[in-house]
């Protein structure tokens, strides 16, 4: 069996095969801040009056923090109300992105199925957990029943060989693998990454991989539970059978790859940094479930200690979580990066997603360690967004134009 | 009952733009279903029809507007080789009635009689039986619910007897 049919076998007590239309329990469920009103609204009307337990329910304010105008405070509001009634934890303004705030909180555990009200829920198959992205009535039904009808998917194994070189990080390597699969090239699938440089990854560099599935249309991306490394301790060892069955099977050979940037208006369009070199930004950007955790702003810290960023160039940070902005703090990575000219956000999801803060202007420039670059995400059509890892974001901010952080140096 | 065909990875975006999509009032989508893949759609389309597709139908965003807009406008089932997946989740939630059949050859003219719970689709004309996937009971009856929010309305719960 792949990790995904050994999760979903367990939690509906037989044998699963894809293609099978099951009910599963769910051992956690999430809604944010877009995606929580409709829900809510979709709840009552189903009937509901308790949710099938407050202890697995969670709804996170991190989309649009502090609220940017009336209507959306007024949402805001109503989430609080709810989850007051219920009896539901509420992550306020300032704790963090929703999948950031799951994983820390142990919301999702390995071994879990949890359905989020959100499209990057699969970052959690980092910690080998089966979860999925789903829409506002799904979300609404769950928190009802605390079960989820779904079609058990097959799965993809994409398999690395090599190590990665000193300056390519696990942003490089899913930005390269979501350019060899394609947007739409994992649809309806899950997908397991296997191979040592992944089981090797830190938690924070496993969820970047993960949290890219989405990028790939996938419904699920799993690493197995092999060397992964988290606070508490976890029985299950979730690792596919020698012989479970994939739909296609990728190999890759990742020795000898390069920092990798996708260009506008897809996060498929990946290229060698090399290509684009040269292209000159106005806004250097690092947060975001993708990249925006501890080891993502030391990355960064890393490269502008000492340094200052030139004028004509600005330089935003959104921490991940309220955690992560306390350890940058207290381990002096904030005080680098402030150093070098960033500025500071709230913790939550920023200027990721074009609802409020950080939009870029007119055929600006962004280079970005988000995991979408469509055109218009950051809240405005004419500006082009770039992607890439946070090392080589800050490179780019430094040189006012786009350069991986090896070419810095010299 | 007409029947009204298209290609492959008809995204949502080309199904509802995102633009007409911020409105609690369904009724008002009708009125743009499919506009920018098929200008002449909300004319043509009569209560009852069918709507063909190819491979990945709604693709793209998880818009829910997208199948309320196709039911609203009075598409009775759509026939794909596939479906994206939030778009067939939010298709049974919404009670669409959907069918994946496969790599088929269906025609303007063909004649087709749809068995939902058998799972296939019967093209009279050329004579030619295509079967596809059967819905579990579970989607039947949220589909014959009229949609998630009153299957449960009814049952309070999913009807665990019916897992497959
Ligand atoms: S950080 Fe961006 S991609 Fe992640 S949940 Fe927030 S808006 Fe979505």
């Amino acid at each position: 069996m792949t990790i995904t049919e050994k999760i979903l076998s367990k939690h509906i007590g037989e044998h699963v095969r894809p293609g099978q239309l099951i009910i599963c329990p769910v051992d956690g469920v999430m809604a944010t801040d877009t995606t929580a009103p409709l829900a809510i609204k979709a709840f009552e009307s189903m009937g509901g009056t308790k949710v099938f337990d407050p202890k697995k329910c969670a709804l996170i304010l991190d989309h649009a923090v502090p609220a940017p105008n009336e209507r959306i405070a007024n949402l805001h509001v109503m989430m609080r109300q709810f989850a007051k009634e219920q009896g539901i934890e509420l992550f306020d303004i300032g704790e963090g992105i929703c999948h950031q705030v799951m994983v820390e909180q142990a919301y999702v555990k390995p071994g879990h199925v949890f359905i989020g009200a959100d499209s990057h829920t699969p970052t959690y198959g980092a910690l080998s957990a089966f979860a999925c992205g789903v829409g506002s009535t799904d979300l609404a039904a769950t928190m009802m029943t605390g079960s989820i009808w779904l079609k058990v998917p097959e799965s993809i194994k994409i398999i690395c060989h090599g190590q990665l070189q000193d300056s390519v990080t696990a942003k490089d390597l899913i930005l390269f693998l979501v350019g060899k699969i394609t947007i739409s090239g994992a649809t309806y699938k899950a997908i397991e990454f296997n191979g040592e440089v992944f089981e090797n990854m830190t938690l924070a560099s496993r969820m970047t991989i993960t949290n890219m599935v989405a990028e790939m249309g996938a419904k699920a991306g799993l690493i197995s539970s092999r060397g992964l490394k988290l606070d508490y301790s976890f029985d299950d060892i979730y690792i596919p059978d020698a012989n479970a069955n994939y739909s296609e099977v990728y190999e890759f050979d990742i020795s000898s790859l390069e920092n990798q940037i996708a260009i506008p208006e897809s996060p498929d369009n990946t290229v060698n940094s090399s290509v684009v070199a040269g292209t000159k930004i106005d806004y250097a950007f690092i947060g975001t479930c993708c990249n925006g955790r501890l080891e993502d702003l030391q990355a960064a810290a890393e490269v502008l200690k000492g340094h200052r960023i030139p004028k004509g160039v600005r330089f935003l940070i959104a921490p991940a979580s309220k955690k992560t902005m306390m350890d940058a703090m207290n381990n002096g990575t904030l005080q680098t990066l402030m150093d070098a000219g960033a500025a500071i956000l709230t913790p939550g999801c920023g200027p990721c997603v074009g609802t409020h803060q950080g939009v870029p202007g007119n055929n600006e420039t962004v280079i970005s360690a988000a995991n979408r670059n469509f055109r218009g995400r950051m809240g405005n059509p004419n500006s082009n967004i770039y992607l890439a890892s946070p090392a080589v974001v800050a490179a780019s901010a430094l040189a006012g134009e786009i350069i991986s952080p090896s070419k810095l140096k010299s | 009952m007409t029947l009204h065909i298209y290609g492959d990875n008809i995204d949502t975006d080309r199904i509802i733009p995102g633009k007409y999509t911020k409105t609690l009032d369904i009724s008002s989508l009708a009125a743009h279903v499919l506009e920018d893949l098929d200008p002449e759609f909300k004319e043509k389309v009569q209560p009852g029809d069918i709507l063909v597709a190819g491979k990945n139908f709604g693709c793209g965003s998880s818009r829910e507007q997208a199948p309320i807009a196709l039911k609203q406008a009075g598409i009775k089932t759509v026939i794909a080789e596939d479906f994206a997946r939030i778009f067939f989740r939010n298709a049974i939630n919404i009670g669409l009635p959907i069918i994946e059949i496969g790599p088929h050859n269906i025609k303007t003219d063909s004649a087709i009689e749809i068995d939902l719970a058998q799972g296939h689709v019967m093209d009279t004309t050329y004579n030619k039986l295509y079967q596809g996937t059967q819905l579990p009971q579970i989607m039947m009856d949220i589909l014959s619910a009229d949609g998630l929010v009153n299957y449960l309305r009814t049952h309070q719960k999913f009807k665990v007897e019916n897992q497959v």
